[in-house]
């Protein structure tokens, strides 16, 4: 049993793990992620590069929307931006994949600044509709700019590091995982900065914040722009993963998807993040699974995209009315029981 | 410049507007009862459209009972809805509720895919099919009936919600819903009473959209459109809703005509980006005013 958490100095107060036992676990979770890739099947490689993207993602839209209170239905719009940027980068200027997956990052987060101008002005859901118009303003020019390839959209080559190209799962997850991990933490400790803490200031009241002394424009534009490069570097992983862009790739059904990913796993939690891209992109999977072992699965098939959709829409419903703190929150409950184990909390 | 075909291509719009108006009222109406922005309005549309095709074509009832039955089906759905999903919910950040509603969009599509298949299948033809003229410019029948539909039902639900007692309950609860419970007004009846009549009023337009442009189980995009011209109109406005749907309807007309079809939401969007940086509560919704 753990008893409290005593504090002596402000450092350790604002540390980003404040205990041995969570820096224990961290360190075996990291030894299994590096460990996974020689165990694991192709399938689950796939997977997991699938997961990271994802994860990274909805971390950026937890920056927005979990941190800062702005609702983004445009996600999936700037991973589009990013995925874009990467593939014409590398078809017409052939450079190397860390300048494009920068590059990708800062255009989407141009875009994300465009985005969020009217964020002052327009609040809650109105902003989040308005996304829905930048969203679609952005599918429109994937379509029809001639640089993006039309409908068609893009191929590229696969990256290459050090001279070996990253064309399959475990190659890739070399390169989509130690940056997603980067982005992570680099989240993680921004809310231990001024501007972290400013958003949540923002997300709390906003006017008080303004009060403050926190000047809400700068503010909101920077959380749109942070969040907009997280899906940017995503999406141009995505790119590289995938290898194939077109403007059908970043749908406003993905936009959803990273929204509910944050209402699952916890808004306004970096863990919260990452256990919700983790769960919402391995349902539908597992479903598949327990489809295949249902008697007579070849009839049922046809029911698998209906049922994955229902599933999709109960999961939303099921923890916004029974769980609103999400995935976060059943992790902590769960961690209470032990630390408080053999008392009841 | 043809302004013949200029007045064809607005007064198709306008007619096709009045059914986003129709749609736009179900919306406002959820919304200024209980504050709930209705995202999955477009699918709700679809259920009432899938149901009248169940009891039509499929049980062979005839229209004047098919109808009535599709709608108090939607109705009914609605009420189940308010009650298990939206009243656990009273209280919390709008957020949380506008994600309910997400998800009851897609659990509702997964419904349809799942019983009707999502291949996209005809209603049968209740509307008179003669062309109709105005002038020197031709409507389509049933874009002509369906305006008709849609006026006839948006003249009487204005009408009832003024003079009925459960429209005046109403009306009472989105001014002031403590006042309202003080006087006496069951207020979460009141909740149930909005949805049930914007599910119903849904499932009209369903059925009038489905049976212009056949169902299927992507028809809650029409949804996007409706979300459209209720932010222009202002969340909270009747007459929002009203002025905005033609506005949509026409732009989205002008736009297919002159642009071409895949311009037609890109248009609305833009529309909207503008009318949210001039007006951030729309044309006519309430400027509210915050206090700390």
């Amino acid at each position: 049993m753990r008893i409290g958490t005593l504090k002596e100095t402000y450092t350790a107060d604002a540390a980003l793990f404040d205990s041995q036992t969570q820096k224990a676990w961290l360190a075996v979770a990291a030894a299994l992620l590096v460990l996974f890739p020689f165990m694991a099947s192709d399938y689950w490689l796939y997977l997991a590069c699938l997961v990271a993207i994802n994860v990274a993602s909805a971390t950026g839209l937890n920056i927005l929307t979990g941190y800062t209170g702005l609702v983004s239905l445009g996600q999936a719009a700037f991973m589009g931006l990013g995925a874009y940027t990467v593939a014409i980068m590398q078809t017409h200027w052939d450079t190397p994949f860390w300048l494009n997956l920068l590059a990708a990052g800062g255009v989407a987060m141009l875009g994300g600044i465009v985005v969020g101008i009217p964020s002052l002005r327009v609040k809650g859901l109105y902003l989040a509709i308005a996304t829905i118009a930048a969203s679609f303003i952005a599918h429109f020019l994937f379509a029809n700019l001639a640089i993006t390839g039309g409908t068609g959209g893009l191929s590229m080559r696969p990256a290459s590091l050090f001279g070996v190209a990253l064309d399959t799962s475990f190659r890739l997850y070399w390169l989509i995982v130690p940056v997603t991990v980067l982005m992570l933490l680099g989240a993680a400790n921004l809310f231990r900065t001024r501007i972290g803490r400013a958003f949540i200031a923002i997300r709390d009241r906003d006017i008080s914040a303004e009060v403050l002394g926190i000047p809400l424009l700068r503010y909101k534009l920077l959380s749109f722009g942070l969040s907009s490069f997280y899906a940017g570097v995503a999406g141009g992983l995505w790119a590289y993963f995938f290898r194939v862009v077109t403007p059908e790739s970043f749908p406003l059904l993905m936009s959803i998807f990273f929204l509910a990913a944050i209402i699952v796993g916890g808004m306004g939690s970096i863990l919260g993040g990452i256990l919700g891209a983790v769960f919402m992109t391995m349902v539908p999977e597992l479903l598949k699974l327990v489809f295949d072992l249902l008697p007579n699965s070849a009839e049922l098939v046809v029911f698998l995209s209906p049922v994955r959709t229902i599933v999709f829409g109960l999961l939303i419903i099921g923890f916004l009315v029974f769980e609103p703190h999400g995935l976060a929150e059943m992790w902590r409950r769960i961690r209470r029981f032990f630390h408080l184990w053999p008392f009841r909390n | 410049m043809d302004w013949a075909f200029l007045f064809e291509i607005s007064l198709t719009g306008i007619a096709s507007g009045g059914l986003y108006a129709l749609a736009a009222l179900a919306f406002v109406m959820v919304y200024k009862a209980t504050r709930v922005v209705n995202i999955a309005i477009g699918e709700l549309l679809m259920v009432g459209a899938y149901l009248f095709f169940t009891f039509s074509a499929m049980f062979a009832l005839p229209l004047w009972l098919a109808i009535p039955a599709a709608v108090l089906g939607t109705g009914l759905l609605g009420a189940l809805i308010e009650r298990t999903m939206i009243r656990p919910l009273l209280g919390e950040p709008p957020i949380s509720v506008f994600m309910v509603t997400v998800g009851l969009g897609s659990v509702l599509v997964g419904l349809v895919e799942m019983i009707w298949t999502a291949d996209q299948r005809r209603l049968p033809d209740f509307m008179p099919s003669q062309p109709i003229m105005v002038g020197e410019a031709f409507l389509a029948p049933k874009v002509f009936w369906g305006a008709v539909i849609a006026v006839v039902f948006i003249a009487a639900v204005l009408l009832v919600f003024r003079f009925w007692r459960g429209g005046v309950a109403l009306r009472a609860t989105a001014s002031d819903q403590a006042a309202a419970y003080s006087v006496g007004i069951n207020v979460p009846r009141v909740f149930s009473l909005a949805w049930v009549v914007s599910a119903m009023l849904a499932a009209v337009s369903g059925i009038v959209v489905g049976s212009i442009g056949g169902i299927s189980s992507s028809m809650g995009v029409f949804g996007l459109s409706v979300l459209v011209v209720v932010i222009v109109g202002g969340l909270d406005s009747v007459l929002g809703a009203l002025v905005g749907g033609l506005f949509i309807g026409l732009v989205e007309a002008l736009a297919g005509a002159y642009l071409g079809g895949e311009y037609k939401l890109l248009a609305t969007f833009i529309v909207l980006v503008a009318i949210l940086m001039v007006r951030p509560y729309g044309l006519f919704g309430t400027h509210e005013i915050e206090r700390l």
